[in-house]
Parts: C-alpha cells; structure tokens; sequence
C-alpha cells in the first residue's frame, strides 16, 4: 500500500525528537492555505466541504467531523466554543503528541478553520498535563500565530476574531472523554456526565462546543487545500477515508508513528517497522489502543479500518497497535491493561468502578497461579454487566481486552489453571534497546 | 484535610499575577483552578500544602473542599513534600513489554526508595506511573519534565547518579 505523508509530512521519521516546524517554514510548505480558502468560503459551505470529505473523528469513536460540526446551532445568543482534545492518554497511542511537537501549526490552522466553520470565537486545547514540552511548544506556536496575525482580532485580515489557548491538564485518563473534558476544562473532578445533552448543545461553560481530537482537526487543511475529492479518495471505502497515523509499539524493531490510507494490514505495518522484535514469531496484537480487543496473527491480513475490524470483534480505535510477540503472557498483558482502567475509572459508576478492579483481581491471581476454574466464565460475565452500564465508555474499554482474551485465548488461560502457574516467564528486552 | 487552623497562605504575586492574567480567556473563575494549582505546586516546590489550597480557594473564591477536591482527583497534584527530582516510570503494557517493570525495580533498588517515596537525600521521588505517552520509546521514564527514552536498568541508574 503506498503511504505519502501526509500528516507527517514536514515530521522525519517515525519517532519524535526534533524541533517544531516554526510557523514561517510551515507557510513556506503551503501552511495556512487551507484556513486563507475556508476564510473565503462560507462558513457552511466548510462545514459541507468536511462532511463531503468523509472524514471521521480519529480519536477512538470515528464520528464524522462534518456531522458534529453541523449539530452546533447557527442561531444562538450564547457564545461557541471548540475543544481540542489532546489528552491522549490510552496506552499505545502516542500519535498526537508527535503532531503537536513537531508540526503544532497544523494543529493551529485546523483549529482555526473548525472554529470559523461553528462560528467559535474561543479555542481551548486540552493537552494531558504530563505533555509539558508540547504544551510549551503549542504555546510558542499559538504566540507566533498571533504574532502574525494568524489568531486574534482579525484572522488573516478576514475580520473573524478567535482567541487560542492551551489548557493543561493534571494526570487523568478519562478526561479524554469529552465530557470529562468539560468538566476539568470548568475546574471540576474530571468526572463524565449523562448524555444527552450532548456538548453541541450544551457543552463548555453550558454552550455550544465542538470537541476534536489532535489528528482529526491536523486532517482539515489539507481538506481545505487538496479538497473533500481527494481526501475521500485515500482509503478503502467512502466509510473509511483520508490518511491515518498509526502507532505500533511493543515487541516490534522499530516503534513509531506510520502513516498510512485507513486499511493498512498490520503484515505491511510491521513490514514498515522492521518486523516483530528479534525475529520472533507474532502471538497477538491490539489494533486500536488499549481498548480493543486484542486479535491473533491469523488476523494480521485484514485491513486495519474502522469496519473491518468491527466485524471481527476489535476496533479501529486510535489505531494504537500493541504487537506481542510468542513469549508474551497475555494473561500478564490483559492484567496491566485491566489494572490500568481500574486506577483510571472516576468512580461515579459502579460497574465502572467495582468492575475494571475485579477484572485485575481475578487477572491477577490466574496469572500467579492462583486461578479457580470458574474464572474464565466469571469474566465473561463481569464483562457482560460492565458493557454498556455506565456513563461514558471506560468500563467498555476494559471490557475489550478482558473479554478478548476469554474469547479469543482461552487456552491460555487454562494451561495457567492447570499449570497452577504462569507457563510465559518475563523475559525484558534490554539486550535489543541498550 | 485534618481540622487544623491553618491560614490561608497569601498567594505570591507571580501566581496571582499569572491567574488574573489567565482571566479574560476564560468565562469563569472556576476554569482557572488547574492551571492556578499548577502555578501554585510549582510555587511551593512540587506540592500543595494546606495553605497553598486555601490560597487558592480563597484568589478563586471557591470553597476549599471543592479545591480539595479537585486536587485528589488528579495524579500530578501532591499533598505532601516530593523529592527535588520526580522520577516516573512508566510500567503500562508498551513499556511492560520492553522491560518497563524491571526498570522502577532497578530504579527503586538504585535509589533504596519504595513507591512514592523520597530518597533519603531528599533528591528523588519515584512513582510508578501509567502511560507517559512515548510507547515508541519504551522502555522510558520521566524525570521532571524530561523523557528518557530506551532504557536498561544500567542506563537508568547513570541518569539518576547524573541528578543534582
């Protein structure tokens, strides 16, 4: 499949650590075309470019973007607000903090052209409080932005007026869950709310709010600039469009963010990344961040799009792909993951709450041996009560990855029962990252 | 918070100075509690005492147990002393398997410290720490604001002999 970047195109190499693209490069490489075009269009008729694009929200979910800028009312007193989330916290998923410290003024221009679309005078960008650096970044960025008069009172001369600003938070996982979101944006515990409303009605400081993930708002120039044509031109299918960055870490030679059309296979992943680490053969991998289910090798061919992974059990997700090599105890794997949602869940809901801990408990004692025969159908129902019964989708996520292994690894499992022990003893790689 | 009489702190004025310049962004007060407590932790040396919280309520005008409340629910807030170095690993399931686990052993072994604790010397804190967000670098700690990426136990504990 071939990969032109895209979205990686001013970031060399699969992996971080180089200066941002100061704002004058990045006008040098066509920068702020797109946000210029928007500005001469309507701002409907931006909105209708985006929907006609395809292009769905790459933050986990995979809404349309178009669609949910539309929801936002156009005739309303109260002000409007866009939200980026960039409070990329799920294990795995590294892909928007590459974006924001390489090329943060793509990030800008996508900003701004959503916010011209809504009619959003105010943009907050949520970033994980852990990002430091990128909030820095970001924020030398958004100066030289409005130095040039890129932001402010009077948007590239157009007249439209938008204020920027990086929102740091403090270290919780589900306020990347939009309404969580919210709530920390407004000085609250980040806890969820019930929906509906849903925040294109009742959203930031109780208005009207867009809420976009990092990568999705980095695909709108080049919406803008390339047109809704071209952009649904790149994928498998008008459901499946545009570039994707997907992140692939674990047991691979070379971890990093590739870009590729939605519906790359994992074999052409790992053919760009070097390959399963150290040779070894491939067990299992998550797709889509730690939140899906996790999938053997016999799945490797499929295309890695929202669909076609949807119809083998798994998500697209964030396109985090976790790859696990044939020495990995998955029960030891799902355990981390499961004791990863437990420290994170809020606690408002008690199948949240109760559940994502009970999972790592009962994880736990198959992995050191201590496991009862029952325990594979208790998770199955642990899960089963889980899904589907609280406020925002965490619960959900721990489900994926537990689930997944009952379902899809069964006999993994029951060799731990009968063995009375974990058959996989840890072996570190540092031999191959030293 | 222990009923204790401890008064309000007066808010120093570069923090002060920072939040109300944060003022006009926002449409209320309350949105400037995170990054007033972040001005303050930073402030007051890593961590929020009682009087940097009541300091805080009282600049937002918020009640203390709402600030209080905001401060335990998120993990880069602190109620007690940290070492002047916080160290972070991350042990999430990339970095687990890449050796993430052994590394806050060697980690901890290295500086005789156990979770959350501070080094005797009062140079480090160690915690274990879920995603950091640098899967590709895995194994990979923070230490303060700074990633290290690719460790081994050996190369973890140069960086922290490397600390002032």
């Amino acid at each position: 499949m071939a990969a032109e970047a895209i979205l990686l195109r001013r970031s060399h190499g699969a992996t971080a650590l180089q200066a941002p693209v100061p704002l004058e490069a990045y006008r040098g490489d066509g920068g702020y075309e797109g946000l210029e075009k928007a500005l001469s269009m309507e701002p409907g008729d931006v909105i209708e470019e985006v929907k006609a694009s395809g292009l769905r929200g790459r933050g986990g979910a995979g809404f349309p973007a178009g669609v949910k800028w539309g929801f936002i009312p156009k005739e309303t007193d109260q002000p409007k607000y866009l939200v980026c989330n960039a409070d990329e916290s799920e294990p795995g998923t590294f892909k928007d903090r590459l974006l924001m410290e390489t090329d943060p003024h793509q990030l800008i221009e996508g900003c701004a052209i959503c916010c011209y679309a809504v009619g959003a005078h105010i943009c907050y960008i949520y970033i994980r409080g852990e990002y430091v650096r990128q909030a820095e970044i970001l924020e030398t960025a958004i100066r030289e932005a409005y130095d040039a008069g890129v932001l402010g009172d009077n948007v590239l001369k157009s007249g439209f007026k938008l204020d920027m600003r990086v929102h740091r938070g403090a270290g919780a996982y589900i306020c990347g869950e939009e309404t969580g979101m919210l709530e920390s944006l407004e000085g609250k515990r980040g806890q969820p709310r019930v929906k509906p409303p849903f925040p294109a009605i009742i959203g930031a400081f109780g208005a009207p709010t867009v809420i976009n993930n990092v990568e999705t708002l980095c695909n709108v120039p080049h919406v803008m600039t390339r047109g809704a044509q071209w952009f649904s031109d790149v994928g498998t299918d008008e459901r499946n469009t545009g570039p994707k960055l997907y992140c692939i870490s674990g047991h691979v030679e070379r971890p990093g963010v590739y870009e590729f059309p939605i519906g790359v296979t994992l074999d052409e992943l790992l053919e760009a990344a070097g390959g399963v680490l150290g040779g070894k053969a491939l067990k299992a991998f998550i797709p889509g961040g730690a939140s899906a289910a996790l999938l053997g090798a016999e799945h490797s061919h499929l295309p890695m799009d929202f669909d076609s992974l949807a119809k083998v059990g798994s998500m697209l997700g964030s396109a985090a792909v976790v790859v696990m090599d044939e020495t990995t105890c998955l029960v030891r794997a799902v355990q981390r993951l499961a004791k990863f949602f437990a420290h994170e869940s809020c606690g408002q809901c008690t199948p949240c709450r109760e559940g994502t801990n009970w999972s790592q408990l009962v994880l736990g004692r198959i992995e050191r041996g201590e496991g009862r025969p029952e325990d594979p159908d208790l998770l199955l129902r642990m899960t089963a009560n889980m899904s589907g019964t609280a406020l925002c989708a965490l619960a959900d996520a721990c489900v994926g990855p537990v689930r997944s292994l009952v379902q899809n690894f069964r006999p993994e499992i029951e060799e731990h029962l009968a063995a009375g022990r974990c058959p996989h003893p840890y072996r570190p790689v540092f031999e191959e990252t030293a | 918070m222990p009923e204790t009489e401890v008064a309000a702190a007066e808010l120093p004025e570069e923090v002060a100075g920072a939040i109300d310049e944060l003022r006009r962004h926002y449409p209320t007060a309350e949105a400037l509690l995170l990054p007033a407590l972040h001005f303050a932790q930073k402030h007051w040396g890593g961590w929020l005492p009682e009087e940097a919280i009541l300091a805080v309520a009282a600049e937002l005008d918020l009640a203390p147990a709402k600030v209080l409340g905001v401060v335990t629910f998120y993990d880069l807030f602190h109620q007690s002393p940290i070492g002047r170095h916080r160290v972070r690993v991350c042990t999430n399931l990339s970095c687990a398997l890449r050796g993430g686990q052994e590394i806050l052993e060697s980690v901890k072994r290295h500086l005789g410290v156990g979770e959350n604790e501070v080094s005797a010397d009062g140079r480090c804190s160690v915690a274990e720490f879920e995603c950091l967000g640098a899967c590709e670098q895995a194994p990979m700690m923070m230490v303060d604001d700074e990633y290290h990426p690719r460790l081994t136990p050996q190369s973890a504990a140069e960086i922290l002999e490397g600390l002032d």
